[in-house]
């Protein structure tokens, strides 16, 4: 089969060359693939849009899992920032609300969009949507954006993993950042190359991330890793669009957390046995919520 | 390339909470539930690696037996699929194994009914993808690159035959296949990787052919 890129490097020189967006030319590859219509392919598109949509704003209004362990943490947030005195500035907070709302409905077994995972579906919505009360994208330009962010993914997907189970957190809310800030730049504007620079300086500060949840359950840390993913993600588009480059190519840090993750001990990726899930008080929370002997205090 | 469409990246929709745990393992359960042909009466699951590890915290087990059901990743029912079951009067049980296996996220589906029983293994490779790597004992070498037919067959000659004629008819063309059988006579696979999706069509004409037992189509 015909593929029309393998790598960034290559998906950014047909963009260059053929002066497409990068969305554009993952469309392309997708009918040529699939052998579906760009309109059947733009529409499966828009159907997940919608799925993401409605799971941000069922977080929003507050929902809980069934451990306890989260929820209410996306309405905490939207408050907080109703009151105007956030630090870190309201785009940037409200992608990390969204991220939040997101996974607290995914850890509540609501129905959710999976980018790249489910583990990490929070990033890439819940920067779109706060990106979107900035940068006014149509609907189709927001359909775009999770293209661009699948274009990437498709190539860490090849080549290294989306899986926290065979590469740990950096392969999932790492993809999942790294993926959102490429299309960040999109959306923005940007060029291209410096949608690849972005995937680049976010996954790079990505790497390492292990995957350690607690009890097993995709709950702690994975909501909060989302909130941070989001964070990265529109940071290092705002670097990529000031035209700060990764030194590093965007290819090697791809291959750079494929090799991490194939070193990390099995501990560390998705067993619960290390990391937070091997804390006193993660083993104390295992216990509470699967019964059995609970060990030491806790919190 | 395993993750042929973007798709497999932006998707698939599901319930939560994990797409390789969750919606992975629901549809490891529906393709078991696939090649049996009908709704199991009982189920013995073996989970290994992480899946062994986790599998309580990411409702493995429920979407498993979801799958079962034949659930879609994104069925509301894979909640309550524990309930379905028992209404359906399907018993099943899980055993978490420790032994090693070369994917972490492994799972042994062992199904049958008063009629018959099928072993399969599947592997859940990240972002609700899977792979099925055993049937029956056979293991299954597909490179996941190509859609896959799947076809168990009663070792009768004119088998390999007709389904190749059924295929060729729809100009669908074989890529890759392998036969293999356990003894003489008795039960046979065809793993068929093929360049064109197979469609609904073309897999009811595959299982009205003769000899055919169980005819199902993957990793397209």
């Amino acid at each position: 089969m015909e593929y029309l890129f393998r790598n960034v490097r290559e998906l950014v020189e047909r963009a260059e060359q053929e002066n497409k967006l990068i969305s554009e030319v993952m469309i392309e590859q997708e009918m040529l693939v699939t052998e579906r219509s760009r309109e059947e392919i733009m529409k499966q598109m828009d159907r997940n849009l919608t799925v993401m949509e409605e799971a941000v704003e069922k977080g929003l209004k507050g929902v809980h899992s069934v451990s306890g362990l989260t929820g209410g943490d996306a309405v905490l947030l939207q408050e907080y920032m109703a009151k105007g005195n956030s630090l870190s500035g309201d785009l940037l907070l409200d992608a990390v609300s969204k991220a939040v709302a997101t996974n607290e409905v995914n850890a509540a077994m609501g129905t959710i969009c999976a980018t790249p995972t489910a583990g990490s579906a929070g990033v890439v919505p819940g920067t779109l949507f706060a990106v979107k009360n900035k940068l006014n994208p149509t609907r189709e330009q927001m359909i775009r954006f999770l293209f661009t962010s699948g274009a990437f993914g498709f190539v860490v997907a090849n080549n290294a993993s989306i899986s926290g189970a065979a590469g740990g957190c950096q392969a999932e809310v790492g993809s999942a950042a790294a993926m959102a800030a490429a299309a960040i730049v999109e959306m923005a504007g940007g060029t291209p190359q410096q949608s690849s620079e972005a995937f680049a300086i976010t996954m790079k500060n990505m790497l390492g991330l292990v995957c350690d949840p607690v009890a097993g359950l995709v709950e702690v840390p994975c909501v909060k890793r989302n909130a941070m993913g989001a964070a990265n993600s529109v940071v290092a588009a705002d670097m990529a669009l000031a035209g700060v480059k990764s030194r590093i190519p965007c290819d090697e840090v791809i291959g750079a957390m494929f090799e991490i993750g194939q070193s990390m001990p099995s501990a560390l990726r998705e067993t619960a046995k290390g990391g937070l899930a091997a804390t006193p008080t993660g083993k104390w929370l295992e216990a509470k919520i699967f019964g059995g002997a609970v060990v030491g205090s806790g919190r | 390339m395993k993750f042929k469409s973007v798709f497999d990246i932006i998707g698939p929709v599901m319930i939560g909470p994990s797409s390789s745990h969750t919606a992975g393992a629901a549809r490891i359960g529906r393709v078991a539930r696939d090649l049996f042909g009908r709704q199991p009466k009982w189920a013995k699951v073996h989970l290994y690696g992480s899946f062994a590890e986790t599998y309580k915290g990411h409702s493995t087990d429920v979407a498993i037996i979801g799958g079962l059901l034949d659930y879609d990743t994104f069925d509301e029912r894979i909640k309550t699929s524990f309930e379905e079951a028992e209404k359906l009067g399907m018993k099943f049980e899980f055993i978490p194994e420790v032994g090693n296996v070369d994917h972490p996220n492994t799972a042994r589906i062992v199904i049958g009914d008063e009629r018959t029983e099928m072993s399969m293994m599947g592997i859940s490779i990240g972002g609700g993808k899977i792979e099925i790597t055993e049937l029956n004992g056979f293991p299954l070498r597909l490179s996941g690159n190509h859609p896959a037919i799947l076809v168990v067959h009663e070792d009768r000659s004119g088998c390999i035959a007709n389904v190749s004629n059924c295929l060729y008819k729809y100009d669908i063309n074989i890529g890759h296949m392998e036969v293999s059988r356990k003894e003489k006579g008795h039960m046979a696979l065809m793993v068929i990787e093929v360049d064109q999706n197979v469609d609904k069509e073309v897999m009811e004409e595959l299982r009205e052919l003769p000899n055919i037992t169980q005819v199902t189509r993957i990793a397209d």
